[in-house]
């Protein structure tokens, strides 16, 4: 039997397997994007253009440069201000056109924004700068108690038509687990246009210093266990939609990879895994996917994508209700040993 | 010739377009007014702009202007077109090169933004003190009188010199000119390349100095022939008025525009002329004409070539008919016969007749009659000039009498000699729009006024012209902008008097300041009032209200602050003003208007704030909407009148000179009022109450750990602490905070925490660095920035109160540490520095530390601005009357002057301490050696000087007298040396090092913010690799030069580097250390600064991360450990645990250089990584290192020729008793 065929396509990118690295910042130095296409990785994600931090930037030095310029008869600035300086997303663009130009893989840039017209402007600027396709990473946090869960994804959705509509690249949306009926708004997401979803966004999350009583901020690497929420979803949205699925967070090995093509992914993005174990843990999934599917009889990726999903899985009400009583239940039968064993 | 399109430009960039096209080489330093011809040239070589010749000129910062004059001449020898900028005291640093510049026939020109020289005092403004003193270098010296000339004197004098070989200085006036915005038809390069003769450059190089033709210069020589050879150039002086004309007539027939030598006008059968130079020759000129058109029989003869005089032209010149020549001298030479244009233009007269009358005789005529010439004295420091002091000296050059040597636009009432004037004189014409707006400095007015400007220069056919006088202050100052605008050129270079359009940009002032003062009858009146539009004129103080109906004022409205907070754009309501203005005015449509401003908007923030020009697009479009007239009644009804600006409990000087000046009146100040010597009484500060903080902090004493930071950081001293004893609350207003102290050794006193509500300029570090939290409700904090109108009226009553507690303070000899430190007075308060300032916390420190024996020398700079530029004084006195004595001499010399200072001191001690040996029979044996040896507790001693003083007045013994005079030195003083990086690191640094080598008991602190931060943030040896700054807007290339580690070499200094926010105690530890020291010591102390690009409420966590990336480590450098055989060196802060990177990412001053060129920044970085470990391994070892002392005691004793057998005044204070210092 001949090597299995690792290819997929994803977001219409023709890839020769289906590890991406996700947005992160691997790809924001160019010798660790080369070991990544060096050790086979199919297509790179750039980190997240933040239009909150483009401008808290932008406004800030302009801030601090205007408050004491034209103040004092002795200095009319205290900095140099060149004309060719920007406080605008350039380093961005640039570092996608720098990685662009270094790679032949597919390069996505990643974008969030935070106001209907930064949207627009910036996903236009990440197209023209060479991106292969655009990934929008929608997550925003709303406290605000007036506004209904209907409201925010309306104006999500008028948004990514918005950018749908002036961009020829394909669009995948970075979806956070957060939705009241995640297949009804995917649906919306597909009527608007958009090519793939990502599932799901990981977020820095507030933490608490008692003794400083002061707020701090973590990201702790994925691990295994955050794969079952992402399996769900991806054997739910696989059977019900045309999108192109991605999954980011959990997948760390070859068989947390399998069980996700298994649910209907199409593309499988890694961070914490490289971050772990280097660019060169793309080979070790590679080589790991490929002796599995051959181990297991599959002649290609495609042929077993999706054989979990909720339409081909042996248990499709496993995937629809919350498993608590089924768990408890199948122990009516099996009695498993000890749990000290 | 054809109109060209004009530019609007000022003074100093006009000149520096010149220059930088002519030139190969440019050698620049910093100083005002002349700095930003430096900076452009900067600027234009960072961004790849070329010269004439394609090539990008050579562009270098020295370390001093001498420096620079030293380049200038090598560069000149060597056979590149190389020209400089500089003013005042930095010209005055290059006069021995321009000997030798001269001397050799070296052509160039220097560009001179003429400004006074320090005398009595410093100033920055504009007058010809500075050209005047190098009138004996053998330069040629032109003047230019407005923007326009002094660019194209630029390009005349420099063809000129390559014709003549004789160097220029080319200068015009400070600020008047070189600030001046104004429309110029500017030299493209096609005119620029049609004046200059290439076969002269190319003779210039042919002259370099090259081993092809190898040759020497600057030999030595004797009686024998130096004398000659001196004379050998006279030709070539001789030939620059010949060579200048040439250019100038060439110069008309490239551009039209005419130039001479000397020019005049006015009536021709003219009885009196009047003789002046640069922007003053203008207004001399209007006004003569206008007097002219009215049949009076003057005029006036414009200067612009001084040396070398054309004596014949101006004897040509003066119509047959002139009885009296009034000379204009825009400086002072005391003692001389005159000025110097007026003893030019006698001896030239003189001469010139002389000679006429000689051929005159041969042919037989008569002598003609010769004019009387007179002097006067105008304009110094850029004081106003304006056409009604000018008929004022025509009226007295018309009296019978005239003085010879007066002064005008000034009340002379101690020497009289100045001349009286009718200031309702005015001869603007109605055709010109005139404008004044007042705003703060923070709130971007005079940036919209300059862009006004430019569109109204761009897009009307109008002339324009604009002006701006700001404040002494650095936080919260005022700015007054004078626009005018009118369709013949503007030749007023005075301020606007009568304006049609008054914009007052902040409400508060109208209650603070005679704002409406220069409104013209019947002008229009903008207000920024956060009032409803039927309000407004409710809220004006009556004074103004009365000002408004009496010269029937039209009245405006906008709310400018809600416009701009509702488009996201803070405190700046300069878009907001500035489309008001533009609606109001009749300069140009609106709508046009709009659309310009909206352009002109794009063109300043460019690709730098995409989402700036957004917000400011849309206050444009809001602020329309919100311009609102007033109603305007028939009277003025409101009883509240304008604040007076200090109160009457103010001390007499302070009521009677500092209230004047701080009301803007000080130009009505006659003679009198001042001191002839420049000195100046302290603490005059805290009579003005400025309330500039829109938020003060409040304190919470429940929730206070009473560890004093707040006070320990607060730039101001506006925040303090105190523990006192339960008595003292008997008389405290109600509800006054105090709790019980927590403080060991002071346990059982009352303690408080009170905040100066209208000195605090609300920067909020005090609440930034306040680690006490309400433990049920962290955001509360032991203070709290709190609305400022809401609390000032109880905490300025509370503040009153607290200021008169008597408070426990700290011994000077015992247990001090950062919390202690703040119960001791600061005796600097309320400067004027920046808020958040981080040089202002160590000087207050410094003052509380040893403040009531300091002594303090000060380099020229920030500290030197913010300590003394008046009208008020920050340093100040305690109850006692005692408090820091603080001089400035310059910028270059401190390390010397302060250096002087201890010499003085040593000689004085010595000599009374000899008399009190010799007179220790008349005092007694116990008195005597107690005074000798037991000075250390300075209370006590303090009581023994006035004992011995006591037992001196009944010895009847001259030396008694002598005794009791010198007997204050027997309290041993602690002298301050004061600067900046500029000052240590860069041009004093000869001086320090000099200072640091001899072993005297001199203590230095350098403010260390990397930059020359008072000019505006150019690059020194102390700005750090990868920061952008001023003369390095690419970037600097160099890490930061080790000036601790080259102190320590000495061995016998003591050395320390500190960060106040980051490591509070160490910072005292060093202080007191350094104090204690014998010899001398140095102590660098970093200081978060504007110029660094972050809100500098957060400076302390910045310090911190300077600390912990190594961009900064701490260390003391103490002699005294190495005699006891431990290193001498211990580091106060661990080993780098931080990325320099994230150090470097929160400042825009390296941001930026990231945002032009990433490449080139990672370079930087890695150098600024490898330089971290380097220094940091370097320091551990030397931490590690045993090496033999230098007792600096016996050295010094050894060294100083009038030491005592026992040795000087040494004291040995109880070293720091806190524990070790760590990070």
């Amino acid at each position: 039997m001949s090597a299995p065929d690792l290819s997929t396509t994803w977001l219409g990118l023709k890839l020769p397997n289906p590890f991406v690295c996700g947005a992160s910042p691997l790809a924001r130095d160019l010798d660790m994007v080369r070991r990544l296409v060096d050790s086979g990785v199919a297509a790179i994600v750039m980190p997240s253009l933040f239009e909150e931090a483009v401008l808290r930037e932008e406004r800030g030095a302009l801030r601090h440069h205007e408050m004491h310029g034209d103040a004092f008869a002795e200095a009319s600035s205290y900095q140099p201000m060149r004309d060719d300086l920007s406080f605008g997303p350039e380093d961005q663009l640039e570092a996608l056109a720098a990685v662009k130009q270094a790679v032949t893989v597919p390069v996505v840039a990643s974008l969030n924004g935070t106001s209907p017209g930064g949207w627009l402007r910036y996903a236009k600027q990440l197209q023209e700068a060479g991106a292969d396709a655009l990934e929008l990473n929608v997550y925003e946090l709303t406290i605000d108690p007036n506004e209904t869960g209907v409201m925010v994804q309306g104006r999500t959705l008028s948004m990514i038509e918005e950018v749908r509509s002036s961009l020829s690249i394909p669009l995948s949306v970075k979806l956070s687990p957060f939705y009241s009926s995640l297949p009804n708004f995917a649906a919306q997401l597909e009527e608007a246009g958009v090519d793939g979803l990502v599932i799901f966004n990981r977020f820095f999350l507030p933490d608490i210093d008692p003794e400083e009583l002061e707020v701090t901020r973590t990201l702790v690497p994925s691990s295994s266990t955050e794969l079952l929420l992402r399996l769900r979803w991806l054997a739910v949205l696989s059977t019900q939609r045309k999108l192109s699925l991605a999954i980011t967070g959990g997948v760390h090995r070859v068989i947390d990879a399998v069980k996700a093509v298994m649910c209907g992914a199409h593309a499988i993005q890694m961070v914490s895994s490289l971050l772990a174990g280097g660019p060169e843990h793309i080979i070790t999934m590679r080589r790991g996917l490929s002796r599995w599917l051959e181990e297991h009889e599959y002649a290609s990726l495609n042929s077993m994508r999706g054989c979990m999903n909720l339409k081909r899985c042996p248990d499709p009400s496993a995937y629809q209700r919350a498993n608590y009583l089924e768990v408890l239940s199948s122990w009516h039968g099996t009695m498993p040993g000890p749990l000290s064993s | 010739m054809t109109a060209r399109k004009t530019h609007v430009l000022d003074g100093n960039e006009a000149v520096a377009s010149v220059a930088y096209r002519l030139n190969e080489v440019i050698a620049i330093y910093p100083i005002t007014p002349s700095s930003s011809m430096g900076e452009l040239a900067d600027l234009w070589a960072a961004g790849g702009q070329t010269n004439l010749w394609g090539s990008i000129p050579e562009i270098a910062e020295m370390q001093s202007e001498g420096g620079v004059a030293g380049a200038v001449h090598g560069s000149l020898q060597s056979g590149a077109l190389t020209t400089t900028f500089t003013a005042s005291q930095g010209l005055l640093l290059m006069l021995p090169n321009m000997f030798k510049i001269a001397g050799q026939l070296l052509p160039c020109v220097l560009h001179i933004a003429a400004r006074s020289v320090a005398t009595h005092a410093l100033s920055i403004f504009g007058d010809h003190s500075d050209v005047m003193a190098t009138r004996t270098t053998g330069f040629a010296m032109l003047c230019s009188s407005n923007v326009q000339t002094a660019h194209d004197m630029a390009a005349i004098t420099q063809t000129a010199t390559l014709a003549s070989r004789i160097p220029y200085l080319h200068f015009f006036d400070g600020f008047r000119t070189s600030h001046e915005l104004s429309d110029i038809e500017m030299l493209s390069d096609d005119d620029l390349r049609g004046l200059i003769n290439q076969e002269l450059i190319d003779a210039h190089r042919q002259r370099g100095l090259s081993p092809e033709r190898p040759s020497l210069r600057g030999t030595a020589q004797n009686p024998d022939v130096f004398f000659q050879a001196r004379e050998a150039s006279n030709t070539y002086h001789g030939n620059v008025a010949a060579h200048l004309t040439e250019t100038m007539g060439r110069f008309e027939e490239l551009t039209g525009r005419h130039y001479d030598l000397l020019e005049y006008a006015g009536h021709p059968e003219a009885e009196t002329v009047l003789v002046t130079m640069g922007s003053g020759a203008e207004t001399v000129r209007e006004t003569v004409e206008f007097l002219g058109a009215q049949g009076r029989k003057v005029g006036a003869i414009e200067v612009r070539l001084f040396r070398p005089f054309p004596v014949e032209l101006l004897a040509s010149l003066l119509p047959p008919t002139v009885h009296r020549v009034g000379v204009l001298d825009r400086t002072k030479e005391p003692g001389a016969t005159g000025e110097p244009l007026y003893q030019e233009i006698v001896a030239a007269l003189a001469e010139a007749e002389a000679f006429a009358d000689l051929e005159r005789a041969s042919n037989g005529q008569a002598a003609r009659h010769r004019p009387a010439v007179y002097g006067a004295r105008y304009g110094l420091s850029s004081k106003e000039f304006t056409p009604a002091m000018v008929a004022g000296w025509l009226d007295e050059l018309d009296t019978a009498k005239p003085r010879r040597h007066v002064t005008i636009g000034i009340i002379d009432d101690v020497s009289g000699l100045s001349v009286s004037y009718d200031p309702s004189f005015d001869i603007e014409e109605p055709g010109v729009i005139s404008a004044v707006f007042f705003g703060l400095g923070s709130d971007g007015t005079v940036g919209a006024n300059k862009n006004s400007i430019k569109i109204i220069g761009a897009e009307t056919d109008n002339h324009v012209q604009g002006y701006f006088v700001y404040d002494s202050k650095k936080s919260g100052a005022m700015t007054v902008s004078h626009l005018r605008f009118g369709s013949q050129p503007i030749c007023a270079p005075y301020l606007v008097r009568n304006a049609g359009f008054v914009g007052c940009h902040q409400f508060q002032f109208l209650d603070r300041l005679d704002v409406l003062e220069r409104a013209a009858q019947g002008a229009t009146l903008l207000i920024n009032a956060p009032y409803p539009a039927d309000e407004v004129f409710s809220h004006l103080p009556q004074e103004a209200q009365q000002q408004v109906i009496d010269k029937e004022l039209t009245v405006w409205a906008v709310d400018a602050d809600a416009v701009a907070r509702q488009c996201g754009l803070g405190g700046r309501i300069n878009t907001v003003m500035q489309t008001c203005f533009f609606a109001l005015s009749d300069v140009m449509e609106t709508e046009n208007a709009v659309v310009h401003i909206k352009a002109a908007i794009e063109k300043t923030y460019g690709k730098r704030g995409a989402d700036t020009v957004r917000r400011n697009h849309e206050a444009v479009d809001a602020s329309l909407l919100g311009l609102q007239q007033i109603k305007v009644p028939g009277t003025a009804d409101n009883p509240r009148h304008r604040v007076p600006m200090v109160p009457d409990s103010a001390p007499d000087f302070v009521r009677a000179v500092t209230g004047v000046m701080l009301a803007g009146k000080g130009d009505e100040l006659p003679v009198s009022a001042f001191p002839p010597d420049g000195t100046w009484p302290t603490g005059t500060s805290r009579w003005e109450k400025r309330n500039i903080a829109a938020a003060i902090p409040i304190w919470d004493g429940d929730v206070c750990i009473q560890c004093n930071l707040c006070a320990f950081v607060c730039p101001h001293a506006a925040i303090r602490a105190a523990a006192y004893d339960h008595s003292q609350l008997s008389a405290a207003p109600d509800g006054f905070p105090s709790v019980g102290c927590k403080v060991r050794g002071l346990e059982g006193k009352r303690f408080t925490i009170q905040v100066a509500p209208e000195d605090c300029t609300g920067c909020s570090l005090c609440v930034n660095v306040c680690p006490a939290k309400d433990r049920t409700n962290p955001r509360h904090k032991a203070i709290d920035m709190m609305p400022h109108a809401a609390h000032v009226e109880t905490e300025a009553e509370r503040w009153d109160f607290f200021t008169g507690i008597t408070a426990d303070r700290p011994a000077s000899n015992g247990k001090i540490d950062a919390r202690t430190s703040q119960f001791s007075e600061p005796l600097i308060e309320f400067s004027g520095a920046c808020a958040g300032c981080g040089e202002t916390p160590y000087l207050k420190l410094l003052t509380q530390l040893f403040g009531d024996r300091l002594v303090i020398a000060n380099a020229t700079g920030c500290s030197s601005i913010y300590g003394g530029n008046l009208p008020t004084t920050p340093y100040t006195t305690n109850a006692e009357g005692r408090g820091p004595a603080w001089a400035n001499s310059l910028f270059e010399d401190n390390a010397e002057f302060g250096f002087g200072m201890r010499l003085a001191e040593d000689q004085a001690q010595g000599r009374a301490r000899a008399l009190l040996r010799e007179l220790a029979d008349e005092v007694g044996a116990e008195l005597t050696d107690q005074l000798l040896h037991d000075f250390n507790d300075t209370d006590a001693q303090r009581r023994r000087i006035i004992e011995l003083r006591d037992v001196l007045a009944t010895v009847d013994d001259p030396r008694a007298s002598q005794l009791s005079l010198l007997a204050e030195h027997l309290d041993p003083r602690s002298i301050w040396l004061v600067g900046g990086d500029g000052w240590a690191y860069d041009i004093g640094y000869g001086g320090l090092d000099h200072v640091l080598s001899t072993r005297r008991n001199v203590n230095v602190i350098v403010l260390d913010t990397e930059v020359y931060s008072n000019t505006g943030g150019q690059q020194s040896k102390a700005t750090p690799i990868g920061a952008a700054a001023k003369f390095a807007t690419a970037g600097k290339a160099i890490p930061k030069k080790d000036l601790g580690l080259e102190a320590m070499s000495y061995g016998h200094v003591y050395v320390a580097q500190i960060a106040l926010a980051a490591n509070p105690n160490q910072t005292v530890k060093a202080l007191r250390e350094a104090e204690a020291h014998e010899g001398p010591s140095l102590i660098i102390a970093q200081s978060p600064c504007v110029a660094h690009g972050y809100d500098l409420s957060r400076s302390a966590e910045q310090q911190r991360l300077a600390v912990n990336s190594g961009a900064w480590p701490l260390f003391r450098y103490d002699p005294a450990r190495a005699l006891n055989d431990e290193p001498a060196l211990r580091l106060d802060s661990r080993k780098p645990s931080t990325p320099i990177s994230e150090y470097m990412a929160n400042q825009t001053r390296f941001r930026m250089v990231e945002r032009v060129d990433r490449k080139r920044y990672k370079q930087l970085q890695r150098v600024a990584r490898a330089e971290v470990k380097r220094r940091y391994a370097l320091y551990e070892q030397l931490s590690q290192m045993v090496v033999p002392g230098v007792d600096v005691a016996d050295r010094a004793a050894a060294s100083l020729a009038l030491a005592e057998a026992d040795g000087r005044i040494r004291k040995k204070r109880t070293p720091p008793a806190q524990p070790e210092a760590t990070s």
